[in-house]
Protein backbone atom coordinates (compact mmCIF):
# COMPACT_ATOMS: atom_id res chain seq x y z
CA UNK A 1 0.00 0.00 0.00
CA UNK A 2 2.63 2.47 0.66
CA UNK A 3 4.43 2.07 -2.49
CA UNK A 4 1.31 2.91 -4.41
CA UNK A 5 0.54 6.13 -1.95
CA UNK A 6 4.17 7.81 -2.38
CA UNK A 7 3.65 7.57 -5.89
CA UNK A 8 3.36 11.35 -6.22
CA UNK A 9 3.12 14.26 -9.07
CA UNK A 10 6.41 15.18 -10.23
CA UNK A 11 6.61 18.98 -9.37
CA UNK A 12 6.19 18.23 -5.96
CA UNK A 13 8.62 15.39 -5.79
CA UNK A 14 11.84 17.98 -5.70
CA UNK A 15 11.25 19.76 -2.64
CA UNK A 16 10.51 16.05 -1.24
CA UNK A 17 13.48 14.99 -2.13
CA UNK A 18 15.16 17.24 -0.27
CA UNK A 19 13.94 16.89 2.79
CA UNK A 20 13.57 13.49 3.02
CA UNK A 21 17.35 13.77 4.60
CA UNK A 22 16.35 15.95 7.41
CA UNK A 23 15.56 14.13 10.69
CA UNK A 24 12.72 12.49 11.54
CA UNK A 25 10.36 13.73 14.82
CA UNK A 26 8.65 11.01 17.04
CA UNK A 27 6.67 13.74 18.70
CA UNK A 28 5.68 15.64 15.79
CA UNK A 29 4.47 11.90 13.96
CA UNK A 30 2.72 11.87 17.18
CA UNK A 31 0.87 14.71 17.10
CA UNK A 32 -0.16 14.04 13.27
CA UNK A 33 -1.36 10.72 14.27
CA UNK A 34 -3.96 12.24 16.30
CA UNK A 35 -5.62 14.26 13.41
CA UNK A 36 -5.39 10.73 11.42
CA UNK A 37 -6.94 8.66 14.32
CA UNK A 38 -9.58 11.40 14.70
CA UNK A 39 -10.58 11.06 10.64
CA UNK A 40 -10.46 7.49 10.79
CA UNK A 41 -12.23 6.58 13.85
CA UNK A 42 -15.59 7.56 12.76
CA UNK A 43 -15.37 5.40 9.58
CA UNK A 44 -13.71 2.34 11.83
CA UNK A 45 -16.56 2.80 14.08
CA UNK A 46 -19.26 2.54 11.13
CA UNK A 47 -17.01 -0.74 9.26
CA UNK A 48 -17.73 -2.25 12.90
CA UNK A 49 -20.86 -1.50 13.68
CA UNK A 50 -22.09 -2.57 10.26
CA UNK A 51 -21.67 -6.76 11.28
CA UNK A 52 -23.78 -5.79 14.49
CA UNK A 53 -27.44 -6.86 14.11
CA UNK A 54 -30.42 -4.50 15.53
CA UNK A 55 -30.31 -6.02 18.95
CA UNK A 56 -25.74 -6.04 18.80
CA UNK A 57 -26.01 -2.34 18.03
CA UNK A 58 -27.68 -1.80 21.56
CA UNK A 59 -25.92 -4.30 23.79
CA UNK A 60 -22.47 -4.40 22.65
CA UNK A 61 -19.78 -1.52 23.01
CA UNK A 62 -19.34 0.70 20.02
CA UNK A 63 -15.88 0.52 18.62
CA UNK A 64 -15.37 -3.55 19.23
CA UNK A 65 -17.63 -6.37 17.59
CA UNK A 66 -20.37 -7.92 19.14
CA UNK A 67 -19.43 -11.53 20.51
CA UNK A 68 -20.12 -14.48 18.38
CA UNK A 69 -22.75 -12.57 16.16
CA UNK A 70 -21.00 -11.24 12.90
CA UNK A 71 -24.23 -10.05 10.71
CA UNK A 72 -21.88 -7.98 8.10
CA UNK A 73 -23.16 -10.02 4.92
CA UNK A 74 -26.97 -10.59 6.19
CA UNK A 75 -26.89 -6.63 6.84
CA UNK A 76 -25.04 -6.27 3.18
CA UNK A 77 -27.92 -8.64 1.97
CA UNK A 78 -30.80 -7.23 4.12
CA UNK A 79 -29.57 -3.70 2.51
CA UNK A 80 -30.45 -4.57 -0.69
CA UNK A 81 -33.18 -6.24 -0.62
CA UNK A 82 -35.36 -4.39 2.32
CA UNK A 83 -38.38 -2.53 1.11
CA UNK A 84 -38.20 -4.95 -2.77
CA UNK A 85 -34.76 -3.72 -3.04
CA UNK A 86 -35.52 0.17 -2.78
CA UNK A 87 -31.72 0.73 -1.76
CA UNK A 88 -30.10 -0.76 -5.44
CA UNK A 89 -33.00 1.71 -7.14
CA UNK A 90 -31.51 4.63 -4.86
CA UNK A 91 -27.77 3.39 -6.20
CA UNK A 92 -28.98 3.31 -9.98
CA UNK A 93 -30.40 7.03 -9.19
CA UNK A 94 -27.11 8.48 -7.66
CA UNK A 95 -25.29 6.41 -10.67
CA UNK A 96 -27.32 8.29 -13.22
CA UNK A 97 -27.22 11.65 -11.38
CA UNK A 98 -23.68 11.22 -10.95
CA UNK A 99 -22.64 10.06 -14.43
CA UNK A 100 -25.09 12.83 -16.32
CA UNK A 101 -25.04 15.52 -13.92
CA UNK A 102 -21.12 15.50 -12.87
CA UNK A 103 -20.27 13.86 -16.65
CA UNK A 104 -21.83 16.77 -17.95
CA UNK A 105 -20.21 19.57 -15.67
CA UNK A 106 -16.94 18.10 -16.40
CA UNK A 107 -17.56 18.47 -19.76
CA UNK A 108 -18.90 21.88 -19.56
CA UNK A 109 -16.67 23.08 -17.23
CA UNK A 110 -13.48 21.77 -19.63
CA UNK A 111 -14.18 23.24 -22.40
CA UNK A 112 -16.10 26.66 -21.20
CA UNK A 113 -12.75 27.25 -19.31
CA UNK A 114 -10.08 26.11 -21.67
CA UNK A 115 -12.30 28.32 -24.30
CA UNK A 116 -12.02 31.21 -22.01
CA UNK A 117 -8.18 30.27 -21.26
CA UNK A 118 -7.11 30.09 -24.87
CA UNK A 119 -9.33 32.08 -27.37
CA UNK A 120 -10.06 35.80 -27.49
CA UNK A 121 -13.37 37.60 -27.29
CA UNK A 122 -14.94 40.37 -26.61
CA UNK A 123 -17.17 40.44 -23.49
CA UNK A 124 -13.87 38.13 -21.83
CA UNK A 125 -13.72 40.22 -18.85
CA UNK A 126 -17.21 40.73 -18.09
CA UNK A 127 -17.68 36.29 -18.13
CA UNK A 128 -14.43 36.39 -15.83
CA UNK A 129 -16.03 38.42 -13.65
CA UNK A 130 -19.20 37.03 -13.50
CA UNK A 131 -18.10 33.62 -12.82
CA UNK A 132 -15.55 34.96 -9.99
CA UNK A 133 -19.33 36.08 -8.31
CA UNK A 134 -20.93 32.81 -9.09
CA UNK A 135 -17.79 31.33 -7.16
CA UNK A 136 -19.24 32.96 -4.34
CA UNK A 137 -22.67 32.20 -4.57
CA UNK A 138 -23.46 29.08 -2.64
CA UNK A 139 -25.21 26.43 -4.60
CA UNK A 140 -27.80 25.94 -1.72
CA UNK A 141 -28.93 29.52 -1.59
CA UNK A 142 -30.02 29.21 -4.87
CA UNK A 143 -31.51 25.84 -4.38
CA UNK A 144 -35.14 27.20 -2.91
CA UNK A 145 -35.21 29.34 -5.76
CA UNK A 146 -34.41 26.78 -8.39
CA UNK A 147 -37.08 24.95 -6.68
CA UNK A 148 -39.94 27.50 -7.06
CA UNK A 149 -38.41 28.59 -10.48
CA UNK A 150 -38.40 24.64 -11.45
CA UNK A 151 -41.98 24.07 -10.11
CA UNK A 152 -43.33 26.48 -12.85
CA UNK A 153 -42.26 24.64 -15.16
CA UNK A 154 -43.42 20.97 -13.70
CA UNK A 155 -40.03 19.97 -13.46
CA UNK A 156 -39.89 19.08 -9.88
CA UNK A 157 -40.43 15.60 -8.91
CA UNK A 158 -38.47 14.90 -12.36
CA UNK A 159 -34.58 13.47 -12.24
CA UNK A 160 -34.05 16.73 -14.46
CA UNK A 161 -34.56 18.96 -11.75
CA UNK A 162 -31.33 17.50 -9.64
CA UNK A 163 -29.61 16.97 -13.18
CA UNK A 164 -29.73 20.38 -14.26
CA UNK A 165 -28.32 22.16 -11.43
CA UNK A 166 -25.53 19.90 -10.75
CA UNK A 167 -24.46 20.49 -14.62
CA UNK A 168 -23.05 24.11 -13.79
CA UNK A 169 -19.86 23.92 -11.07
CA UNK A 170 -18.45 27.78 -10.66
CA UNK A 171 -15.76 26.25 -9.11
CA UNK A 172 -14.90 23.13 -11.63
CA UNK A 173 -15.25 25.96 -14.02
CA UNK A 174 -12.51 28.23 -12.71
CA UNK A 175 -10.22 25.15 -12.00
CA UNK A 176 -10.48 24.46 -15.62
CA UNK A 177 -9.78 27.77 -16.32
CA UNK A 178 -6.29 27.72 -14.30
CA UNK A 179 -5.52 25.12 -14.69
CA UNK A 180 -5.59 24.93 -18.98
CA UNK A 181 -3.86 28.93 -18.90
CA UNK A 182 -0.59 27.11 -17.13
CA UNK A 183 -1.00 23.18 -18.62
CA UNK A 184 -1.43 23.85 -22.17
CA UNK A 185 1.62 26.73 -23.32
CA UNK A 186 0.50 28.82 -26.28
CA UNK A 187 3.29 27.98 -28.30
CA UNK A 188 2.36 24.09 -28.61
CA UNK A 189 -1.09 25.57 -30.02
CA UNK A 190 0.42 27.77 -32.41
CA UNK A 191 2.92 25.12 -33.77
CA UNK A 192 0.27 22.98 -34.23
CA UNK A 193 -2.00 25.57 -35.91
CA UNK A 194 0.84 26.39 -38.58
CA UNK A 195 1.35 22.66 -39.10
CA UNK A 196 -2.28 22.71 -39.76
CA UNK A 197 -3.86 21.02 -37.28
CA UNK A 198 -7.79 22.08 -37.19
CA UNK A 199 -8.88 23.42 -33.45
CA UNK A 200 -10.84 20.44 -32.42
CA UNK A 201 -7.83 18.05 -33.62
CA UNK A 202 -5.58 20.32 -31.98
CA UNK A 203 -7.85 20.06 -28.63
CA UNK A 204 -8.26 16.74 -28.57
CA UNK A 205 -4.66 15.66 -29.34
CA UNK A 206 -2.75 18.28 -28.08
CA UNK A 207 -4.55 19.92 -25.04
CA UNK A 208 -6.67 17.05 -23.61
CA UNK A 209 -3.64 15.01 -22.77
CA UNK A 210 -2.16 18.22 -20.97
CA UNK A 211 -5.59 18.79 -19.14
CA UNK A 212 -6.29 15.39 -17.66
CA UNK A 213 -5.24 15.90 -14.22
CA UNK A 214 -7.32 18.62 -14.25
CA UNK A 215 -9.97 17.27 -15.35
CA UNK A 216 -9.99 14.45 -12.90
CA UNK A 217 -9.93 16.82 -10.32
CA UNK A 218 -12.89 18.71 -11.60
CA UNK A 219 -14.76 15.60 -12.13
CA UNK A 220 -13.79 13.75 -8.81
CA UNK A 221 -14.88 17.47 -7.31
CA UNK A 222 -18.09 17.38 -9.23
CA UNK A 223 -18.93 13.33 -8.55
CA UNK A 224 -18.58 14.37 -4.36
CA UNK A 225 -20.91 16.97 -4.85
CA UNK A 226 -23.26 14.92 -6.70
CA UNK A 227 -22.66 11.90 -4.90
CA UNK A 228 -23.10 13.76 -1.95
CA UNK A 229 -25.75 15.85 -2.65
CA UNK A 230 -28.74 16.72 -0.27
CA UNK A 231 -30.28 19.47 0.00
CA UNK A 232 -31.21 20.48 -3.91
CA UNK A 233 -32.74 16.45 -4.01
CA UNK A 234 -34.14 16.94 -0.88
CA UNK A 235 -36.29 20.01 -2.21
CA UNK A 236 -37.18 19.04 -5.58
CA UNK A 237 -37.97 15.06 -5.62
CA UNK A 238 -41.06 14.07 -3.13
CA UNK A 239 -41.16 10.82 -4.91
CA UNK A 240 -38.87 8.24 -2.92
CA UNK A 241 -38.00 5.91 -6.26
CA UNK A 242 -36.23 8.60 -7.57
CA UNK A 243 -34.24 9.51 -4.38
CA UNK A 244 -30.64 9.41 -4.56
CA UNK A 245 -28.80 7.09 -2.21
CA UNK A 246 -28.41 10.10 0.78
CA UNK A 247 -31.90 10.95 0.81
CA UNK A 248 -32.98 7.06 0.98
CA UNK A 249 -30.45 6.59 3.87
CA UNK A 250 -32.03 9.36 5.65
CA UNK A 251 -35.34 8.42 5.29
CA UNK A 252 -34.84 5.03 6.88
CA UNK A 253 -32.97 6.78 9.66
CA UNK A 254 -36.42 9.15 9.97
CA UNK A 255 -38.44 5.95 9.75
CA UNK A 256 -37.16 4.80 13.32
CA UNK A 257 -38.67 8.28 14.85
CA UNK A 258 -42.22 7.88 13.26
CA UNK A 259 -45.16 6.44 14.76
CA UNK A 260 -44.91 2.48 14.40
CA UNK A 261 -42.11 2.20 11.95
CA UNK A 262 -39.63 -0.16 12.32
CA UNK A 263 -36.20 0.94 13.33
CA UNK A 264 -33.52 -0.35 10.91
CA UNK A 265 -30.61 1.46 11.97
CA UNK A 266 -28.37 -1.93 11.29
CA UNK A 267 -29.44 -1.18 7.70
CA UNK A 268 -28.87 2.90 7.92
CA UNK A 269 -25.07 1.88 8.89
CA UNK A 270 -24.50 -0.79 6.52
CA UNK A 271 -26.08 1.16 3.80
CA UNK A 272 -23.80 4.18 4.82
CA UNK A 273 -20.66 2.22 4.70
CA UNK A 274 -21.87 0.73 1.11
CA UNK A 275 -22.62 4.38 -0.13
CA UNK A 276 -19.09 5.67 0.98
CA UNK A 277 -16.95 2.89 -0.04
CA UNK A 278 -16.88 3.52 -4.06
CA UNK A 279 -16.18 7.26 -3.37
CA UNK A 280 -12.90 6.09 -0.96
CA UNK A 281 -12.05 3.78 -3.43
CA UNK A 282 -12.04 6.26 -6.39
CA UNK A 283 -9.82 8.85 -4.24
CA UNK A 284 -7.49 6.01 -3.19
CA UNK A 285 -6.92 5.36 -6.78
CA UNK A 286 -7.13 8.23 -8.57
CA UNK A 287 -5.01 10.06 -6.20
CA UNK A 288 -1.95 11.04 -8.10
CA UNK A 289 -4.50 13.00 -11.16
CA UNK A 290 -6.57 15.60 -7.90
CA UNK A 291 -3.50 15.83 -6.02
CA UNK A 292 -1.50 17.77 -8.67
CA UNK A 293 -5.12 18.94 -10.22
CA UNK A 294 -5.89 20.83 -6.69
CA UNK A 295 -2.23 21.93 -6.15
CA UNK A 296 -2.51 23.70 -9.74
CA UNK A 297 -5.62 25.26 -8.79
CA UNK A 298 -5.16 26.56 -5.17
CA UNK A 299 -1.82 27.84 -6.24
CA UNK A 300 -2.99 30.19 -8.78
CA UNK A 301 -4.92 32.75 -7.18
CA UNK B 1 -22.99 29.14 -20.98
CA UNK B 2 -27.07 28.67 -21.79
CA UNK B 3 -27.17 26.41 -19.29
CA UNK B 4 -25.40 28.63 -16.88
CA UNK B 5 -27.49 31.35 -17.42
CA UNK B 6 -30.72 29.12 -17.03
CA UNK B 7 -29.25 27.61 -13.91
CA UNK B 8 -27.79 30.72 -12.35
CA UNK B 9 -28.73 33.67 -13.57
CA UNK B 10 -32.55 32.97 -14.10
CA UNK B 11 -33.42 31.93 -10.11
CA UNK B 12 -31.56 34.80 -8.99
CA UNK B 13 -33.89 36.81 -11.04
CA UNK B 14 -36.91 35.26 -10.29
CA UNK B 15 -35.83 35.15 -6.35
CA UNK B 16 -35.63 38.73 -6.53
CA UNK B 17 -38.38 39.36 -8.26
CA UNK B 18 -40.27 37.24 -5.66
CA UNK B 19 -38.83 38.56 -2.90
CA UNK B 20 -40.33 42.04 -4.28
CA UNK B 21 -43.99 40.51 -4.12
CA UNK B 22 -46.66 39.21 -1.43
CA UNK B 23 -48.55 36.56 -2.20
CA UNK B 24 -52.48 36.78 0.12
CA UNK B 25 -55.42 34.31 -0.28
CA UNK B 26 -57.47 37.47 -1.75
CA UNK B 27 -56.04 39.56 -4.59
CA UNK B 28 -53.17 36.75 -5.60
CA UNK B 29 -49.41 38.29 -6.05
CA UNK B 30 -48.94 42.06 -5.14
CA UNK B 31 -46.00 44.03 -5.59
CA UNK B 32 -44.89 45.31 -1.76
CA UNK B 33 -41.95 46.58 -2.84
CA UNK B 34 -39.13 46.29 -0.22
CA UNK B 35 -41.76 45.21 2.64
CA UNK B 36 -40.75 41.90 2.94
CA UNK B 37 -36.95 42.87 3.76
CA UNK B 38 -38.11 45.49 6.34
CA UNK B 39 -40.30 42.25 7.88
CA UNK B 40 -36.86 39.46 7.76
CA UNK B 41 -34.73 42.94 9.52
CA UNK B 42 -37.02 42.45 12.56
CA UNK B 43 -37.72 38.86 12.25
CA UNK B 44 -36.38 37.66 15.61
CA UNK B 45 -36.59 33.99 14.41
CA UNK B 46 -34.52 34.98 11.49
CA UNK B 47 -31.83 36.98 13.41
CA UNK B 48 -31.49 34.25 15.81
CA UNK B 49 -30.17 31.66 13.15
CA UNK B 50 -28.43 34.53 11.39
CA UNK B 51 -26.83 34.89 15.01
CA UNK B 52 -26.20 31.07 15.17
CA UNK B 53 -24.26 30.81 12.18
CA UNK B 54 -22.21 33.69 12.63
CA UNK B 55 -21.49 32.15 16.19
CA UNK B 56 -20.48 28.94 14.27
CA UNK B 57 -17.93 31.02 11.74
CA UNK B 58 -15.93 32.76 14.58
CA UNK B 59 -15.61 29.78 16.53
CA UNK B 60 -15.74 26.58 14.23
CA UNK B 61 -14.07 28.64 11.24
CA UNK B 62 -10.74 29.22 12.81
CA UNK B 63 -10.37 26.26 14.82
CA UNK B 64 -11.04 24.11 11.81
CA UNK B 65 -8.53 26.49 9.61
CA UNK B 66 -5.50 26.43 12.21
CA UNK B 67 -5.88 22.52 12.82
CA UNK B 68 -5.46 22.56 8.99
CA UNK B 69 -2.36 24.43 9.06
CA UNK B 70 -0.99 22.77 11.50
CA UNK B 71 -1.02 19.47 9.98
CA UNK B 72 -0.43 20.91 6.52
CA UNK B 73 3.25 22.13 8.31
CA UNK B 74 3.37 18.78 9.91
CA UNK B 75 3.19 16.83 6.61
CA UNK B 76 5.27 19.76 4.16
CA UNK B 77 8.35 19.44 7.34
CA UNK B 78 9.86 16.21 6.02
CA UNK B 79 9.91 15.04 9.71
CA UNK B 80 6.90 12.68 9.71
CA UNK B 81 6.79 8.99 9.26
CA UNK B 82 4.63 7.61 6.97
CA UNK B 83 3.56 11.34 5.86
CA UNK B 84 1.80 9.71 2.83
CA UNK B 85 -0.34 7.37 4.87
CA UNK B 86 -1.33 10.63 7.32
CA UNK B 87 -2.22 12.65 3.95
CA UNK B 88 -4.25 10.32 2.52
CA UNK B 89 -5.94 9.60 6.10
CA UNK B 90 -7.01 12.59 7.02
CA UNK B 91 -8.43 13.89 3.82
CA UNK B 92 -10.78 10.64 3.59
CA UNK B 93 -13.48 11.86 5.28
CA UNK B 94 -14.13 14.74 2.37
CA UNK B 95 -15.31 11.42 0.80
CA UNK B 96 -18.09 10.73 3.16
CA UNK B 97 -21.23 12.12 2.25
CA UNK B 98 -22.45 15.10 4.84
CA UNK B 99 -25.61 12.45 5.24
CA UNK B 100 -23.77 9.85 5.89
CA UNK B 101 -21.08 11.35 8.39
CA UNK B 102 -24.40 13.41 10.08
CA UNK B 103 -25.46 10.01 10.49
CA UNK B 104 -22.22 8.29 12.05
CA UNK B 105 -22.05 10.94 14.11
CA UNK B 106 -25.50 11.28 14.83
CA UNK B 107 -25.39 7.87 15.91
CA UNK B 108 -21.96 7.95 17.63
CA UNK B 109 -23.58 11.09 19.94
CA UNK B 110 -26.31 8.87 20.30
CA UNK B 111 -27.41 7.69 23.72
CA UNK B 112 -29.04 4.53 22.77
CA UNK B 113 -26.21 2.36 21.47
CA UNK B 114 -23.56 5.88 20.84
CA UNK B 115 -20.13 5.58 21.73
CA UNK B 116 -21.21 8.48 24.41
CA UNK B 117 -23.37 6.00 25.86
CA UNK B 118 -20.21 4.21 26.39
CA UNK B 119 -18.23 6.99 27.87
CA UNK B 120 -21.09 7.76 30.07
CA UNK B 121 -21.43 4.29 31.16
CA UNK B 122 -17.49 4.11 31.74
CA UNK B 123 -16.89 7.13 33.76
CA UNK B 124 -20.68 7.71 35.26
CA UNK B 125 -21.03 10.89 33.30
CA UNK B 126 -24.34 12.30 31.67
CA UNK B 127 -22.45 14.18 28.83
CA UNK B 128 -25.19 14.70 26.21
CA UNK B 129 -23.65 16.10 22.68
CA UNK B 130 -27.33 16.51 21.60
CA UNK B 131 -28.46 19.11 24.21
CA UNK B 132 -29.74 22.29 23.56
CA UNK B 133 -26.85 24.31 24.80
CA UNK B 134 -24.07 22.20 23.17
CA UNK B 135 -25.76 21.37 20.13
CA UNK B 136 -23.79 23.85 17.87
CA UNK B 137 -20.32 22.47 19.30
CA UNK B 138 -21.47 19.40 18.19
CA UNK B 139 -22.33 20.15 14.55
CA UNK B 140 -19.11 22.06 14.70
CA UNK B 141 -17.30 18.65 15.42
CA UNK B 142 -19.14 17.07 12.36
CA UNK B 143 -18.39 19.98 9.83
CA UNK B 144 -14.37 20.22 11.20
CA UNK B 145 -14.25 16.13 10.64
CA UNK B 146 -15.49 16.65 7.15
CA UNK B 147 -13.18 19.37 6.35
CA UNK B 148 -10.32 19.61 7.82
CA UNK B 149 -9.00 17.24 5.25
CA UNK B 150 -10.10 19.42 2.41
CA UNK B 151 -8.49 22.34 3.71
CA UNK B 152 -5.26 20.90 4.90
CA UNK B 153 -4.76 19.50 1.01
CA UNK B 154 -5.39 22.88 -0.22
CA UNK B 155 -2.62 24.37 2.34
CA UNK B 156 -0.24 21.58 1.93
CA UNK B 157 -0.20 21.76 -1.53
CA UNK B 158 0.76 25.44 -1.56
CA UNK B 159 2.99 24.87 1.18
CA UNK B 160 4.39 21.99 -1.53
CA UNK B 161 5.45 24.50 -4.42
CA UNK B 162 7.04 27.21 -1.78
CA UNK B 163 11.17 26.64 -3.34
CA UNK B 164 12.63 24.73 -0.91
CA UNK B 165 15.80 26.89 -1.40
CA UNK B 166 14.45 29.68 0.10
CA UNK B 167 14.24 27.48 3.68
CA UNK B 168 17.72 26.63 3.34
CA UNK B 169 19.20 29.82 3.07
CA UNK B 170 17.07 30.55 6.27
CA UNK B 171 18.55 27.74 7.95
CA UNK B 172 22.12 28.87 7.50
CA UNK B 173 21.35 32.18 8.15
CA UNK B 174 20.25 30.58 11.61
CA UNK B 175 16.47 31.09 11.52
CA UNK B 176 14.15 28.90 13.79
CA UNK B 177 11.98 26.57 12.48
CA UNK B 178 9.26 28.92 14.12
CA UNK B 179 10.74 31.80 12.01
CA UNK B 180 10.86 29.89 9.00
CA UNK B 181 7.36 29.44 9.73
CA UNK B 182 6.04 33.09 10.08
CA UNK B 183 8.28 34.58 8.07
CA UNK B 184 8.52 32.57 4.45
CA UNK B 185 5.68 29.65 4.61
CA UNK B 186 2.78 31.64 5.70
CA UNK B 187 3.03 34.53 3.32
CA UNK B 188 3.98 32.41 0.54
CA UNK B 189 0.97 30.62 0.97
CA UNK B 190 -1.46 33.49 1.34
CA UNK B 191 -3.40 33.03 -1.29
CA UNK B 192 -4.32 29.78 -0.68
CA UNK B 193 -5.28 30.37 3.14
CA UNK B 194 -7.74 33.28 1.65
CA UNK B 195 -9.15 31.01 -0.59
CA UNK B 196 -9.99 28.16 2.49
CA UNK B 197 -10.94 30.70 4.87
CA UNK B 198 -14.11 32.07 1.84
CA UNK B 199 -14.93 28.50 1.25
CA UNK B 200 -15.49 27.93 5.22
CA UNK B 201 -17.25 31.29 5.29
CA UNK B 202 -19.60 30.31 2.43
CA UNK B 203 -19.70 26.77 4.30
CA UNK B 204 -20.90 28.19 7.45
CA UNK B 205 -23.51 30.73 6.17
CA UNK B 206 -25.31 27.91 4.75
CA UNK B 207 -24.89 25.30 6.94
CA UNK B 208 -28.31 23.00 6.57
CA UNK B 209 -27.49 19.10 6.11
CA UNK B 210 -25.97 18.54 9.66
CA UNK B 211 -28.43 20.36 11.74
CA UNK B 212 -31.54 19.38 9.21
CA UNK B 213 -30.32 15.57 9.63
CA UNK B 214 -29.64 15.60 13.41
CA UNK B 215 -33.18 17.22 14.01
CA UNK B 216 -35.09 13.71 14.29
CA UNK B 217 -32.03 12.89 16.94
CA UNK B 218 -32.74 15.97 18.89
CA UNK B 219 -35.74 17.72 18.38
CA UNK B 220 -35.78 20.02 20.99
CA UNK B 221 -31.94 21.43 20.53
CA UNK B 222 -32.79 22.26 16.76
CA UNK B 223 -35.42 24.45 15.84
CA UNK B 224 -36.94 25.36 12.70
CA UNK B 225 -35.08 28.47 12.10
CA UNK B 226 -31.85 26.94 13.56
CA UNK B 227 -29.78 28.33 10.28
CA UNK B 228 -31.32 30.96 7.73
CA UNK B 229 -31.29 28.04 5.32
CA UNK B 230 -33.18 25.41 7.46
CA UNK B 231 -35.19 28.86 8.21
CA UNK B 232 -35.91 29.65 4.24
CA UNK B 233 -36.48 25.85 2.94
CA UNK B 234 -39.18 25.18 6.06
CA UNK B 235 -40.22 28.40 5.24
CA UNK B 236 -40.87 27.48 1.88
CA UNK B 237 -42.18 23.78 2.85
CA UNK B 238 -44.10 24.04 5.75
CA UNK B 239 -45.27 27.45 5.61
CA UNK B 240 -45.87 27.95 1.77
CA UNK B 241 -43.79 31.79 2.40
CA UNK B 242 -42.49 31.76 -0.84
CA UNK B 243 -42.10 35.24 -1.72
CA UNK B 244 -40.83 35.68 2.45
CA UNK B 245 -38.53 32.81 1.54
CA UNK B 246 -36.87 33.97 -1.34
CA UNK B 247 -36.42 37.28 0.54
CA UNK B 248 -34.34 35.44 3.50
CA UNK B 249 -32.16 33.68 0.48
CA UNK B 250 -31.22 36.85 -0.81
CA UNK B 251 -30.44 38.65 2.65
CA UNK B 252 -27.86 35.45 3.01
CA UNK B 253 -26.69 35.89 -0.28
CA UNK B 254 -25.91 39.43 0.35
CA UNK B 255 -24.45 38.84 3.34
CA UNK B 256 -22.24 35.72 2.29
CA UNK B 257 -21.03 37.59 -0.76
CA UNK B 258 -19.94 40.48 1.27
CA UNK B 259 -18.23 38.66 3.70
CA UNK B 260 -16.15 36.10 1.30
CA UNK B 261 -15.09 39.82 -0.44
CA UNK B 262 -14.03 41.10 2.80
CA UNK B 263 -11.78 38.16 3.33
CA UNK B 264 -10.81 38.29 -0.20
CA UNK B 265 -9.57 41.80 0.33
CA UNK B 266 -7.45 41.36 3.42
CA UNK B 267 -6.27 38.49 2.51
CA UNK B 268 -4.70 40.20 -0.70
CA UNK B 269 -4.10 43.61 0.44
CA UNK B 270 -0.25 42.75 1.26
CA UNK B 271 0.60 41.56 -2.11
Amino acid sequence: MSTALRTRPAAADVPVAVKRRRRKSYLLTGLVALFAIYSLVPMAWLLINATKTQDGLFTSFGLWFDDGKFALFSNIHDTLTYQDGVFVRWLGNTVLYVVVGAGGATVLATLAGYGLAKFDFPGKRGVFAIVIGAVAVPGTALAVPTFLMFSKMNLTNTPWAVIIPSLVTPLGFYLMWTFSAEAVPDEILEAARVDGAGEFRTFFKISLPLLAPGIVTVLLISTVATWNNYFLPLIMLKDPDWYPITLGLNAWNAQAATAGGQAVFNLVITGSLLTILPLIAAFLLLQRYWQSGLAAGSVKE
Amino acid sequence: MLVFAFVFLAPIAYTIYLSLYRNQLVGGNSFVGLDNYTKALQDSQFWSALGRVSLFLVVQVPIMLALALIVALAIDSGRLYGKAFFRVSIFLPYAVPAVVATLMWGFMYGNQFGLVKNINDWLGTTLDPLAPNIVLASIGNIVTWEFIGYNMLILYSALATVPTSLYESAEIDGASQMKIITAIKLPAIRGAITIATIFSVIGSFQLFNEPSILRPLAKNAITTFFTPNLYASSLTFSGQQYNYAATVAIIMALVTMVIAYVVQLRGSRDR
